[in-house]
């Protein structure tokens, strides 16, 4: 992990609201470029609406999001495409489309946004969809697959062009105990040997201790970050009740 | 649950007065969601019947009490806090008691949370307002964004999913054809009859077939067979890009750094904008065909019925009814694809993205009905 040079994602002042009702005030955090970075905090207290702000589905009301130093809601449509093509991003849902089969799904970003011959398209296709457990239901529609597993073949589809950076919300809701941790050790994998850099939506502490480099904790009522650090350094060093009481629950 | 015991167990509501003359509300039997509602009103209006004060809700007798026992516990001190008095409830089991004190009356009163906020009439006239000139902006935007995409698959038709168009074709076109051809039939069915008999009066029965022909393929062909699009495509086209919506599969293509409108809309509109002419095609043959039987029971024979038909008109009829047909099938397609990803996020904003489909499809249909008459009669066609 290198710290030393510029954030790789910068969230700067940030203030998101959906109408009137501000639900982030004043979030500033930064990424740095091969690391594991958490989002952590109790339900509804903001984490998927901090995701979407940072891969530019929704304008900030104040602030800005920087990556790799562009602004990219102020990015012109060519810069803002590369940006895009350069982050996976996997959703709380699994937001599969449901019109196609999960080979299909995971085919479209590389269809659509390269020119590789349909050979090559199948074999990275599947290679990811085995990388997450799932080769065998390659031609089921995801409404024929549980909801984890849809889970998964998102987070295949969000690989398929090895992006350098895979945000993810909540990756292993809803996984049983073996998977989630098979998840982990995946993403422990591509940040080592590819550098990718995550930043993931979690709640389960386990997880967090054994794959996160740094996190960030969110509160509802401060409606901000209200500790950032590593794991360890937050659960023991942390001067926050609320904080220490978040990471110290059944560990 | 067993009848049995749903006619067994029961709630039982008494007053009586105590040895201090304070009023007693002797509750027993079972308070579950079933017994008491039958229990409730009686107790309230025990209650409100006695002196207030001090009274005592006596518990002793209660064997079972769950949500709804506390709910009407809590309701009847309520009621007499409302009325400045006391209510002191004796002999509930502990773990009722403690359900009961767990909260306040007050953090269970769903109008404490109430979020919309009530707007005086100019206020609300101000937000339509800007509602409507918002979805003004969209539209503008949805256009600008739809011809480049159009032009950008024009100008490179590999980079288009012909899969996804091919299905939406046979699902906008081919699948259309049995309903296109009903409504047609009946539509030169009952026309003919119509016209037949006035013209029947004048002894011009044979004009029937001019009718037919004229009025079909030149006006009610397109009209009628996008209105049909508008109910079958459009509104499909709406609830698919907005279930897509609803479970972020839009976002998702955004953030691949994909337009929806290229990926989704170009393919919903190049169908529809191909299927509408042979549609149109088809319901004025099935017009031709029911004004045929009018003219056959008429004793006109079908040889001159055919001639006389399409003698009414001549190719410009023909050629700008297709692009009339073109044009209004645009309209509806892009309609309901700006409804759908218009959606709000909930099950009912998918319906009610449907229900915009459509009508927005109607309106355009009859608003760019009138500008082509009005350019038809002008370039005299
Ligand atoms: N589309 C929306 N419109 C209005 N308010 C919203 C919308 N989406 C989220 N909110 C509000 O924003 C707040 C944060 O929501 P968000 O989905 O970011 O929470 P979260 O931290 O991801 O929660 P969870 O852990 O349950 O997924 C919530 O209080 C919610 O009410
Ligand atoms: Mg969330």
């Amino acid at each position: 992990m290198n710290r030393s040079g510029e954030a790789l994602i910068r969230v700067e002042n940030l203030t998101a609201a959906y109408g009137d009702e501000v639900v982030l005030q004043d979030v500033s955090l930064e990424v740095y470029a091969g690391e594991v970075f958490a989002i952590l905090g109790g339900s509804g207290c903001g984490k998927s609406t901090l995701l979407r702000h940072m891969v530019g589905l929704h304008e900030p009301a104040a602030g800005r999001v920087l990556i790799g130093g562009r602004d990219i809601c102020r990015a012109d449509d060519a810069q803002r495409r590369r940006i895009l093509r350069s982050i996976g991003v996997t959703y709380q849902s699994g937001a599969l489309f449901g019109s196609m089969t999960l080979l299909e799904n995971v085919r479209f970003p590389l269809e659509e946004l390269t020119e590789l011959p349909h050979e090559a398209v199948d074999t990275i296709a599947m290679t990811k969809l085995r990388l997450v457990g799932l080769a065998e239901y390659a031609e089921s529609p995801p409404a024929e697959v549980s909801g984890g597993m849809q889970k998964r073949a998102a987070i295949a589809r969000a690989m398929a062009l090895d992006p350098e950076i895979l945000c993810m919300d909540e990756p292993s809701s809803g996984l049983d105990p073996v998977t989630s941790a098979e998840l982990d050790q995946l993403i422990l994998e591509l940040a080592r040997a590819l550098s990718v850099t995550f930043v993931v939506v979690s709640h389960e502490l386990a997880s967090i201790y054994t794959i996160a480099d740094r996190v960030a904790m969110l509160d509802k009522q401060a409606r901000t970050i209200i500790a950032t650090g590593t794991p360890q350094e937050l659960r023991e060093h942390s001067e926050d009740e609320r904080v220490r009481r978040f990471l110290e629950r059944n560990v | 649950m067993s009848r049995a015991r749903e006619q067994t167990a029961s709630a039982s509501v008494e007053a009586e007065q105590g040895s201090d003359g304070a009023f007693r509300l002797v509750l027993s039997g079972r308070l579950d969601a079933h017994t008491t509602a039958g229990a409730w009103r009686e107790a309230l209006r025990l209650l409100e019947g006695a002196a207030p004060g001090r009274a005592v809700v006596d518990a002793s007798r209660v064997d079972y009490c769950d949500g709804a026992g506390i709910a009407l516990l809590r309701e009847l001190r309520r009621r007499q806090d409302a009325r400045g008095g006391e209510l002191v409830i004796e002999g509930l089991a502990e773990e009722s008691r403690s359900s009961l004190e767990r909260f306040e009356d007050a953090e269970l009163d769903p109008a404490r949370y109430r979020r919309t906020v009530r707007h005086g009439p100019v206020e609300r006239a101000g937000r339509a307002a800007v509602a409507v000139l918002q979805d003004g902006r969209q539209q503008v935007e949805f256009v600008g964004e739809l011809m480049v995409a159009m032009g950008g698959a024009l100008a490179r038709p590999r980079r288009l999913r012909w899969k996804d168009v091919f299905a939406l074709i046979e699902q906008v076109g081919a699948n259309a054809l049995p309903v296109v051809g009903l409504v047609g039939f009946l539509m030169g069915l009952v026309m003919a009859f119509e016209a037949a008999i006035i013209l029947q009066q004048f002894g011009v029965e044979i004009f029937v077939a001019k009718f037919i022909g004229l009025s079909l393929i030149r006006e009610l062909g397109p009209l009628v067979t996008a209105i049909v699009l508008a109910g079958r495509s459009g509104s499909s086209f709406a609830a698919e890009l907005g279930t897509m919506q609803v479970n972020d599969e839009i976002s998702a293509l955004r953030t691949m750094g994909l337009e929806p409108v290229r990926v989704l809309v170009v393919s919903r509109v190049l169908a529809a904008v191909a299927m509408m002419p042979p549609l149109t095609v088809f319901f004025d043959l099935a017009g031709l065909l029911g004004g045929a039987f009018v003219a056959f029971s008429l004793g006109i024979p079908l040889v001159t019925y055919t001639n006389q038909a399409l003698a009414s008109v001549d190719l410009s009829d023909v050629l700008g009814a297709l692009v009339k047909a073109l044009v209004l099938g645009l309209l509806v397609a892009a309609a309901g694809c700006l409804r759908g990803l218009q959606t709000e996020r909930s099950a009912s904003g998918v319906g009610r993205a449907t229900t915009r489909a459509v009508v927005s499809g109607i309106i355009l249909i009859a608003v760019a009905s009138g500008v082509f008459a009005v350019v038809y009669y002008y370039l005299g066609i």
